[in-house]
């Protein structure tokens, strides 16, 4: 039988707040156990939340940005259930009214194509703490510093029909909360979340099937893999004859597998009642002024933007405004003096994001600016230097030894165009190689290349490739 | 102790008045009143924790702020709060065995503000665990004894408070109102009590039993008392997001041309329902007489669906206590069980061990209500019924001033003889539920004595009329004496 | 109106409270008829009224975005049962 897969996926961005949702604790990350956890933050008896107006504008940014109405009134909810990360026994969330819903984002299909996937809704919720497991002889410690840091909770509807399309579609809202400025999207330190509710049909059927959902798929490629396993398992158990129960699984990493949750194995009734610590929210048109004004260029405009004004292709422009840093990077290069943009392109792609990898570096912290970039490609435009001589000289720049200038000075790098050094250097290669200039002449034209070489060699690779086959070309076809 | 014999029979006022011109100082106030205290609560448990050495310590700052510009309107009178306030470095238990041991590591807004005004701290009073009860006998620590007739029921669940102010061990206390938590002791052991609108006080650092009914207010001899009480309490609270940014009206200038000529009251019929006692009932048409003797103009209002005040409040408040006391779990503060063996067993044992069966029933009522498949049939209906009771508030105020009728339906009724029932208990709420379901201020003034036992008026005003309120119940106390009127027992100590 | 026996034990479990068995009874009786009572809600006519979560008409606060808090862990962990190295300790959770 064949099946079809279908795909939802809930994504818990932390957000980009200096102090907490509902208290005024730092959320910086890697602090001290407890010590960044405040009497709200542990849930002291007494105390009282009130919320964070930037987490507010935010989530407000992440509606705007997807198309996504924002509620004039919204209600925060108490989820209720025990867990030794959840202090106050109830987790403060948004339920029945979502500060914003019904929005979509576009994800790019392997074959090219395009697919709109559907926003159900986003709203604003507070983490948990962590606990750590055998922290002390068969216990488990509870650290609550991340307790109380603002979640926006991103659920869109079950749009998605693939590992690969539920990757896209990760991927993309990550990009866009990292344009957005509301998330910094770290995935190693949980500032980014993926859970996804995967079920199987035969294909033609309408009705959902039993759906699992799996925790815990915390990167682009654990994402593929489990939803991957999930499907397998789910098929491969409808077929032998079984059916799917609706459970939470874990995604191991290491096994490679999903397995049910211990601690969710009991039946949840999270009696969720409008959170009386907690007014409605009012989201006046001055907030969604704020909001809006504070909107940067998105990822789809600016691509389109790249190919209008940079003449890029649909896929560089994609590439490079894949990231809001790296578009900006690209931006500064490519409008600086006297650059190429379609070199810019080539560059920033090419030799940077090599040396990026290569060092494991994120493009805020490149050994190589955007300004020296431009200086450097500035100089291949000016035809100061070659573009192979322009690698040596950015290697030399990635290892800090100054700008392209300097290292072109230093290394004495700079391209000979000198048309009287360029037809010495010329006549005194035909001279040494009679034969080959004889075959030349005879028809033998792809010998050009060997002539090129030969100067080359002679000159560093300083001498001007242009000038030298214009030189080469009149001198072997004059004298024939 | 020269000149120190009738201390405890001034009001607050008087009291702040004499420490600030130096008739006496604040440390022998306050030593005199701690002497009472040992003489007297050992009879009525009205207070879970006195310290003694931290009250005479804030009386010595308040000595020596007299005269200066850091001395406030209430500079070293001696007060008690609710052990429902957190109190920094001072045990707070709520009445609990959970809290027996736990030391808040900051202060109250309500504690903050009156410690402000020069207040000093006697102890923490003794009250139903976690404010649910109406006769404080589900207090960890035991029940408080009403003065008047140490068999009986101070009322609940700020009965330390009312029994320590009727006793006059303090002039004033703190006090919680969910349900009739402060007006309902206060009618039975012949005190005043105010709970303020809604958001009027701060409820940062009070611990949370149903956090859209609590209300910090006041329980005091007379009205003057709880206007000079409200007015270091009240006022907008940042850390409070249901605390109102409304202005704070000169409570005590109010008291000085109180005056209910003109004024009109509401007596609805549901107050005076088959659930009055007749005594009681008699006693507050007779104060209601006083009042209509003085000008104000009695009008009938209807409050149709008060009836129903009760269920709705049995649905709305367990089901907030079952969420606020979630946090109660036995890993970062409170009591924990030995030997768990494991995460559940923690869980269970110690809410179990540290939570008395009131609460438990309160918890297990509440879970039920919000639990999948009786939401909408339990919850979500009461909420709909509050709705219609907040109306019917509303359309009762554009016809009456105020609202009046008893506060209690009954006199203080003898220990124990309603804890085996929960539903007869709830219903000594049955006047006093209402005003905190809409949100409204309401005042309970002692209107006389039936069968030795002290009977509460009380007035509901639309939100924030607390100016209204305390002037109407300022002029009754003006016209009356009852509010003077000390039980036997507070003449004892010496 | 009274509860079954494993209904009580269902919502004490939901609310994290041991009910011995001895004390099933009783419990079901007293919440039985507190439930009883609350019925009364059924009679009334709420038909298009909205429900009230809250006596206020106001709407939530906003709070500026300042981390104005200090790290008091020693403070606050004074009243805590079992620490160790700055953790709050509980019997082993399992995923």
């Amino acid at each position: 039988m064949a099946w079809e897969t279908v795909i939802g996926l809930e994504i818990h961005a932390q957000l980009a707040t200096r102090s907490k949702i509902f208290s005024g604790s730092s959320t910086a990350y890697g602090a001290a156990p407890n010590t960044q956890a405040s009497l709200i933050d542990l849930g002291y008896p007494g105390v009282l939340p009130v919320l964070n107006r930037e987490a507010v504008r935010m989530a407000v940014m992440f509606g705007l940005a997807t198309g996504c109405t924002i509620a004039q009134v919204s209600v925060f909810a108490r989820k209720n259930y025990f867990y030794p990360d959840l202090p106050k026994g109830y987790q403060i969330s948004q339920y029945e009214l979502p500060i914003v819903h019904g929005g979509s984002v576009q994800i790019d299909l392997p074959d090219g194509s395009r697919k709109t996937v559907r926003i159900t809704r986003a709203h604003l919720e507070e983490d948990a703490g962590k606990s750590l497991h055998d922290a002390v002889d068969g216990m488990s410690g509870i650290d609550l510093n991340r307790a109380g840091t603002p979640l926006l909770e991103i659920v869109s509807e079950p749009d998605l029909r693939s590992p690969e399309e539920a990757a896209a579609y990760m991927r993309r809202i990550h990009q866009l909360v990292r344009y957005l400025g509301i998330s910094d999207g770290n995935m190693q330190e949980g500032s980014f979340r993926c859970d996804a509710n995967v079920s199987v049909r035969p294909r033609g059927e309408t009705k959902l099937g039993t759906r699992a959902e799996l925790k815990n798929l915390n990167s682009f490629r654990f994402i593929e893999r489990a939803i991957r396993h999930e499907v397998d398992r789910q098929i491969e158990l409808i077929e032998d004859g079984g059916r799917v129960v609706q459970e939470t699984r874990l995604y191991d990493a290491d096994a490679d597998a999903t397995r049910p949750m211990r601690s969710k194995e009991e039946a949840n009734d999270y009696r969720y009642f409008p959170d009386p610590d907690l007014l409605p929210v009012h989201v006046d048109a001055a907030l969604i002024d704020d909001a809006r004004a504070a909107l940067p260029e998105l990822p789809d405009a600016r691509r389109a933007r790249f190919m209008e004004s940079w003449g890029l292709s649909d896929y560089d422009a994609g590439v490079l405004t894949s990231a809001r840093e790296l578009a900006d990077y690209f931006e500064r290069v490519a409008g600086a003096d006297g650059v190429a943009p379609k070199a810019a392109a080539n560059w920033v792609m090419g030799e940077l994001t090599a040396a990026l990898n290569r060092d494991g570096l994120a493009i805020a912290a490149s050994r190589v600016d955007a300004a020296a970039l431009a200086g450097l490609l500035r100089r291949i435009e000016d035809g100061t230097i070659s573009g192979k001589i322009a690698k040596d000289v950015f290697e030399g720049m990635w290892a800090g030894e100054g700008d392209a200038d300097a290292i072109i000075e230093a290394r004495g790098l700079r391209q000979i165009s000198d048309t009287g050094a360029l037809e010495a250097e010329i006549d005194a290669v035909l001279e040494a190689n009679p034969s080959q200039v004889a075959d030349y002449r005879s028809g033998k034209t792809k010998l050009i290349g060997f002539f090129v070489g030969q100067v080359m060699k002679r000159t560093g690779g300083k001498a001007n490739p242009g000038e030298v086959n214009r030189i080469l070309k009149s001198r072997l076809d004059r004298q024939g | 102790m020269s000149g120190a014999g009738a201390w405890h029979e001034c009001t607050l006022a008087e009291l702040a008045r004499g420490v600030r011109d130096g008739a006496y100082t604040s440390v022998a106030l306050t030593e005199y009143l701690l002497a009472r205290v040992d003489a007297l609560d050992p009879v009525l448990n009205s207070f879970v924790t006195v310290d003694a050495e931290r009250a005479l310590a804030a009386a010595r700052a308040a000595d020596a702020r007299r005269g200066t510009a850091a001395a406030g309107p209430l500079n070293g009178v001696p007060i008690a709060h609710k052990d429902i306030f957190c109190t920094d470095g001072l045990r707070t238990t709520c009445g609990s065995r959970m809290l027996a041991d736990f030391v808040p590591p900051y202060d109250a807004a309500a504690v903050e503000r009156l410690a402000a005004a020069g207040c000093v701290t006697l102890g923490k009073t003794n009250m139903d665990e976690f404010a649910m009860g109406s006769s404080n006998e589900t207090s960890w620590f035991g029940p408080v004894k009403n003065p008047w007739d140490t068999s009986r029921v101070p009322g609940g669940s700020s009965g330390g408070s009312a029994a320590a102010v009727a006793a006059r061990l303090v002039p004033a206390a703190t006090g919680t109102d969910t349900g009739g938590s402060i007006r309902q002791p206060a009618a039975l052991t012949g005190t005043t009590g105010l709970k303020p609108t809604y958001g009027r006080v701060s409820r940062w650092g009070m611990i949370a039993f149903a956090s859209s009914l609590d209300q910090a207010g006041t329980l005091t001899r007379t009205a003057e008392d709880a206007a000079l009480m409200l007015a270091a309490m009240a006022g907008l609270d940042p850390r409070d997001s249901t605390s109102v940014d409304a202005p704070v009206p000169d409570y005590v200038a109010a008291l000085a041309y109180a005056d209910v000529r003109g004024l009109r009251l509401g007596v609805p019929g549901a107050f005076f329902d088959q659930h009055l006692d007749a005594g009681i009932g008699r006693l507050a048409r007779e104060a209601i007489a006083v009042l209509e003797s003085g000008g104000a103009k009695i009008v009938e209002v209807e409050l149709p669906n008060l009836h129903l005040a009760i269920p709705v409040y049995y649905v709305v408040a367990p089901a907030e206590a079952s969420s606020n006391l979630s946090r109660f779990d036995g890993v970062r503060f409170g009591h924990r069980a030995a030997g768990a063996k494991d995460l559940l067993d923690l869980y269970e044992r110690s809410r179990s061990e540290g939570f008395g069966d009131e609460v438990k029933r309160r918890i297990m009522t509440g879970t039920y209500v919000l639990s999948a498949g009786y939401f909408d049939a339990y919850y979500l209906k009461a909420q709909q019924v509050r709705a219609l009771i907040a109306r019917d508030f509303e359309r009762a105020f554009e016809q009456a001033d105020l609202i009046v009728g008893p506060t209690a339906p009954t006199p203080a009724f003898a220990l124990g003889a309603k804890t085996d029932d929960p539903v007869t208990m709830y219903l000594n709420d049955i006047y006093t539920v209402g005003a905190p379901l809409a949100g409204l201020p309401a005042i309970s003034v002692p209107c006389g004595l039936h069968e030795d036992l002290p009977a509460g008026l009380q007035l509901i005003g639309p939100h924030f009329s607390e100016d209204r309120l305390l002037a109407a119940a300022h002029w009754f106390q003006q016209r009356t004496d009852w509010h003077r009127q000390a039980p036997a027992l507070a003449a004892e100590a010496g | 109106m009274s509860l079954k026996a494993d209904e009580v034990l269902a919502i004490a479990r939901l609310a994290r409270l041991s009910v011995a068995d001895a004390e099933v009874g009783e419990h079901a009786a007293k919440l039985g008829s507190i439930l009883e009572m609350i019925d009364q809600l059924q009679a009334a006519d709420t038909a298009g009224i909205e429900p009230m979560a809250h006596p206020l008409s106001q709407g939530q606060r906003l709070r500026d975005d300042v981390a104005t808090e200090t790290d008091r862990r020693d403070d606050y962990q004074r009243n805590a049962p079992a620490v160790h190295d700055g953790l709050y300790l509980v019997p082993r959770v399992i995923e």
